[in-house]
C-alpha cells in the first residue's frame, strides 16, 4: 500500500539557475519508484495546490536566490522552515513557495509531508544555463530527492 | 518627513504584481513631480532567441514568455506564421483555438481577481489573510481556476506551457464526448463566476479616472478575443467610432522608445498615451458580450454594454475582469456544445519569403507579434509587443494621479507606506504581467 508521492521542480528552465529544479525532476526520471508523480511547476500557488492535492508526501525542488552567498549550496528544508525562508525574496517565486505553503495551511490543504531541496542560485538571467556552482550541484540535489522519495515510500510500506 | 533634503526609501512591496518591477516616485513638496516603473521584460531576449529558428518554432518558444499566458503567446505567434504564409485556419480548429484561450481567460483573471487584487480592496496584506476570514471567496476562486486549469489541460495538452499547440492548428484534437466533463465543470464554474461578480461589485471602488485613449482587437458581432482588427477609441472622441489600425500598420502607428529607467520599451499610439486590456475590450466589444456577461455588468454598475458603456475608473477593472470570465465560460460552453472533430489535428503551413503579423487579446492586453521568414522558413527577425509595454505610461500616469490626488485631500498628510500602497494599487489596477518568471518589485519614494 503506497501513498501518493508528487515531486514538483518549479522554475523556468530559460532563466539560468531558475532551471534547476525541473533539471532535478528530469534528472529523477527512472530513478524512483513507479507511481511516484514527477511534475515541473512555475510555483504559481493555485496550481501548487493542485499538483499537491491527494498527496501524502510532497517533494520541491527549487532555487533559492537574493543575500545568499553561496551558489551551489543545498538546503533541505521542512515545510515550516520553507514557509519562513520563502516568505520574503529568498525563494525566486515571491508569489510563489512561501505563499502557496501559508495558503494551504490558511485552507487546511497543507501535505501530510511536505520536503523542500533548495539550491542557492548564482545567476537567475533569461537564456543562461545553469551556472558552474549549480550544475555541480546537481548530482547531489538529485541523490537528496530520490532519497527523499524512497523514505517516502519506505515510511508508507511500513504502515 | 526629512525637512533636510532628499529621503529614499526602498520597499520589497510589490509582489502581488505578477512578474518583476520597480516603482520610483518622486515627491517634491505637495506635488509628484516623476514616476518612473521599470520593468524587466522579457520578449526583448525572446526575440534575439527567436531569430535563425524555424517558422514552426515560435508557438512552443514563446510560450515560456509568460508562465499566466502561454497561450496568448501561442495563439499570436501562430496567426504571424499563418498571415506570413497565406494560411487561414478556421471551423472547428479555430473554435478549439478560442476555447483554449476563453481557459487562460479564465485561469488568469481568477488568479488576479481572486489571489492578487481582492485583497487591495478588504484591507488584507494577501491572499493568505483573505483565507482566512474570506475562506469561501477563496475556494471559490481556486475552483474557477481549476476549471480554466482543465481547458489548458485537456486541450493543451498539460497545465503550462501547452504542447499541443501547433502553427495550423493541434497535435491532436479531442472527440467531443472528451470535452463533455469539461462542460460540466463549467456549468458549475458560471455560476461560481456569477457570484465573483456580485462579490467584487460591492467593493469599495476610489474615485479615479483615466483618459487613455483605449485600443483593443475589434471583431463585430462578438466580443474580441482571438479575432478582429485592432482599433482605438481616443479618450475625447464622445462616443465618435473607434478607427481601425490594420495589423500591418501596426508599427506605424503604435511606436516603442527605449527610455533609459527600462530595459522594457515604452509605446505610444500615434503619439498619444493609450491603454490596452479589460477597459478598452468592454469600451470597444461590450455590445458583444453574451448576454449573461452583459446583464453581469448591468447589475454590477458597468453601464450597459449593448448601449456603448465605457468605465474609466481603472479600480473597477476587478469588475471588468470578473464579467470577461463570465463571458468566457459562457464562449467556451458555446463551443463545446457546437464542436465537431475536424477532419485534420492541423492545416499545413507551408513556408515562403515573406513577413506577417496576429495580434490576439490576452488577458492583460493586446498581444502583437510578427516574423519575418525566409524562403525554406528560417526567421529572419521577431517582433514581440506585449501588452504591459503598451500600457507602461498609462499606468504611470495613473500612479501619478492616484498620489497627486491623496496629496491633494485635506487631512493628515500620507506617510511613505499609505503611498507605496497606493502605487501598489494604482499599478495592480492593470495586472501587468511583466516577467512571469521570477517576482520581484521594489517601490522607492524619494521626497525633496
Amino acid at each position: 500500500m503506497s501513498g501518493r508521492v508528487v515531486v514538483i521542480g518549479v522554475g523556468n528552465p530559460l532563466r539560468g539557475d531558475d532551471g534547476v529544479g525541473p533539471a532535478a525532476v528530469e534528472g529523477l526520471r527512472g530513478r524512483v519508484p513507479d507511481g511516484t508523480v514527477l511534475t515541473v511547476s512555475d510555483g504559481e500557488p493555485a496550481r501548487m495546490l493542485d499538483l499537491w492535492d491527494g498527496a501524502d508526501t510532497v517533494v520541491v525542488v527549487e532555487a533559492l536566490r537574493a543575500g545568499l552567498a553561496r551558489p551551489g549550496r543545498l538546503h533541505t528544508l521542512t515545510a515550516a522552515d520553507a514557509a519562513s525562508r520563502t516568505a520574503g525574496t529568498a525563494s525566486t517565486h515571491a508569489l510563489g513557495l512561501g505563499a502557496s505553503l501559508a495558503l494551504a495551511e490558511a485552507l487546511d490543504r497543507l501535505p501530510p509531508t511536505l520536503v523542500v531541496h533548495a539550491v542557492e542560485a548564482a545567476d537567475v538571467e533569461l537564456g543562461a544555463h545553469l551556472s558552474e556552482p549549480v550544475r555541480s550541484a546537481l548530482p547531489e540535489l538529485i541523490d537528496r530527492v530520490a532519497a527523499s522519495v524512497r523514505q517516502a515510500h519506505g515510511r508508507d510500506g511500513e504502515q | 518627513m526629512n525637512p533636510h533634503g532628499t529621503r529614499v526609501l526602498r520597499l520589497d512591496a510589490l509582489a502581488r504584481v505578477e512578474g518583476e518591477a520597480s516603482l520610483h516616485l518622486r515627491v517634491d513638496g505637495d506635488t509628484v513631480t516623476e514616476t518612473r516603473l521599470r520593468i524587466y521584460e522579457p520578449p526583448r531576449f525572446f526575440e534575439a532567441f527567436l531569430t535563425g529558428r524555424g517558422h514552426t518554432e515560435p508557438p512552443d518558444i514563446t510560450a515560456r514568455i509568460c508562465g499566466i499566458c502561454p497561450v496568448a503567446y501561442q495563439m499570436s505567434a501562430c496567426q504571424a506564421i499563418e498571415n506570413a504564409c497565406g494560411v487561414t485556419v478556421d471551423g472547428p480548429l479555430a473554435d478549439l483555438r478560442r476555447l483554449l484561450y476563453c481557459g487562460e481567460w479564465i485561469e488568469s483573471h481568477t488568479l488576479h481577481i481572486h489571489l492578487l487584487h481582492a485583497p487591495d480592496f478588504l484591507g488584507r496584506a494577501d491572499v493568505v489573510a483573505l483565507a482566512r476570514d474570506q475562506r469561501a471567496a477563496v475556494e471559490r476562486g481556486l475552483r474557477i481556476k481549476q476549471t480554466g486549469n482543465a481547458i489548458l489541460e485537456q486541450l493543451g495538452g498539460r497545465p503550462i506551457h501547452p504542447v499541443n499547440v501547433r502553427i495550423g492548428g493541434f497535435y491532436r484534437t479531442p472527440a467531443p464526448e472528451e470535452l463533455r466533463p469539461l462542460a460540466q465543470r463549467l456549468r458549475q464554474a458560471r455560476e461560481d463566476a456569477l457570484e465573483t461578480v456580485r462579490w467584487v461589485a460591492a467593493f469599495e471602488f476610489p474615485d479615479a479616472a483615466c483618459d487613455h485613449d483605449l485600443f483593443a482587437l475589434r471583431d463585430p458581432g462578438r466580443y474580441a478575443i482571438d479575432t478582429g482588427t485592432p482599433v482605438v477609441m481616443a479618450a475625447d472622441g464622445n462616443g465618435r467610432a473607434p478607427s481601425d489600425i490594420p495589423l500591418a500598420d501596426f508599427g506605424q502607428h503604435v511606436q516603442e522608445r527605449q527610455v533609459p529607467h527600462s530595459t522594457a520599451l515604452t509605446a505610444t499610439l500615434d503619439g498619444r498615451r493609450f491603454l490596452t486590456g479589460p477597459l478598452a475590450r468592454y469600451a470597444i466589444s461590450g455590445r458583444w458580450l453574451h448576454p449573461a456577461a452583459a446583464e453581469a455588468a448591468r447589475d454590477a454598475g458597468l453601464g450597459d454594454p449593448l448601449a456603448g458603456a465605457v468605465c474609466d475608473n481603472p479600480f473597477r477593472s476587478i469588475v471588468v475582469r470578473a464579467v470577461e470570465v463570465v463571458h468566457a465560460i459562457e464562449e467556451a460552453l458555446r463551443i463545446i456544445g457546437g464542436y465537431e472533430r475536424p477532419p485534420r489535428p492541423a492545416v499545413e503551413v507551408p513556408p515562403r519569403r515573406s513577413a506577417g503579423a496576429g495580434a490576439t487579446e490576452a488577458p492583460r492586453g493586446l498581444l502583437y507579434h510578427r516574423y519575418a521568414l525566409a524562403e525554406d522558413g528560417t526567421l529572419t527577425e521577431a517582433r514581440i509587443v506585449p501588452p504591459t509595454a503598451q500600457n507602461q505610461t498609462a499606468i504611470e500616469e495613473d500612479v501619478r494621479r492616484t498620489v497627486q490626488a491623496r496629496l491633494d485631500r485635506a487631512g493628515p498628510a500620507a506617510d511613505d507606506e499609505e503611498l507605496t500602497h497606493l502605487c501598489e494599487r494604482a499599478i495592480r489596477n492593470h495586472d501587468p504581467c511583466i516577467s512571469c518568471a521570477a517576482h520581484f518589485v521594489d517601490v522607492t519614494v524619494e521626497r525633496t
